[in-house]
């Protein structure tokens, strides 16, 4: 909190967006995350009734990563906060996406 | 606010310990669901003939995922309540996202109920079977944790633990972001548990 708002004077000088967001960015936030969850639902369906998987696969993994992105960067403030806060869940993310890619590899092979 | 600045242990970064710590934490907890996640697409092909994929109920999941977003969006707007000094509008949001939380786990375990009863889709009946039930019960865990952590917090608030002066913003944030972290992973277990045709993975 503290750390967010000390932050946020630093952002605020460089003319970066408001901590904390206002109520009424949370609920624009939360409605686009309804509406991408409805498109992911609706792609389902789209290949359930024979869509291309090339089309569907790909387009209900960017929603899925937009989803994510926007959950981290909003309403975890992630977009607000001391870079260090950032470093510490992308090792997180790089770490758990090469466990996948190693198993992956082992799987194939 | 004011107060806990003054006496919040700092790290090096001008991060409050608690906080850090609990990044520290989330990011080692992408590691622990991207271990299971990753066991669950090498194990989803292997279902020993018996129940695959197919039993899973899109328009129930659907809902369940829905409930569990909205609440991130609940959990946020108690911490505005609480950087507002508004205690009220706190206690409403954290009780309405610790409900969404039990309305989420009520569900999830119906339908496991329904994979038992009417599917025959046991724990131990495949590898796909085991390793589904072992990625989504944890995450369940980790639900059921964030609404006994969310009723703390609510009961904090009638003991002046938590107070309309910014005593507790801190605490309040952290199982926010617990909370939102669940979310997000709820998110990738929904598109590729439930979402992507098993063929394309495998």
């Amino acid at each position: 909190m503290t750390d967010t708002h000390d932050a946020q004077q630093e952002q605020d000088q460089q003319g970066q967006h408001q901590y904390p967001p206002s109520t009424g960015e949370y609920w624009q936030i939360a409605a686009i995350l309804a509406v991408l969850t409805a498109v992911e639902i609706g792609l389902y369906y789209a290949g359930q009734a024979g869509m291309a998987a090339s089309v569907t696969i790909p387009g209900l993994i960017i929603l899925t990563i937009l989803k994510f992105v926007l959950v981290v960067l909003w309403f975890m403030h992630l977009r607000f906060d001391r870079p260090v806060l950032n470093r510490l869940f992308i090792i997180g993310l790089i770490f758990a996406g090469v466990l996948y890619g190693i198993v992956a590899l082992i799987t194939l092979t | 606010m004011a107060t806990e600045t003054a006496h919040a242990p700092q790290t090096n970064f001008n991060v409050s310990n608690e906080k850090m710590g609990m990044w520290a934490f989330l990011g080692s907890e992408l590691l622990f669901f991207g271990a299971f996640i990753t066991v669950y697409l090498v194990y989803v092909p292997r279902t020993a003939d018996g129940p695959g994929p197919e039993v899973f109920d899109i328009p129930f999941t659907s809902v369940s995922t829905f409930i569990l977003l909205m609440s991130s969006l609940a959990m946020v707007l108690a911490l505005a309540g609480m950087q507002d000094g508004d205690l009220r509008r706190f206690r409403t949001w954290t009780l309405a996202t610790a409900l969404m939380g039990l309305v989420f786990l009520g569900g999830q375990l119906y339908e496991f109920t329904l994979f038992v009863q009417q599917d025959g889709l046991g724990l131990t009946t495949s590898a796909f079977s085991t390793s589904f039930y072992v990625l989504t019960s944890f995450h369940k865990v980790h639900v059921a944790v964030g609404v006994l952590m969310l009723g703390t917090l609510w009961f904090m608030s009638f003991t002046g633990r938590i107070r309309a002066d910014g005593q507790g913003t801190n605490a309040v944030e952290n199982v926010g972001l617990y909370w939102h972290f669940v979310d997000i992973i709820w998110i990738i277990i929904f598109t590729v548990v439930y979402l992507i045709p098993v063929d394309l993975v495998t």
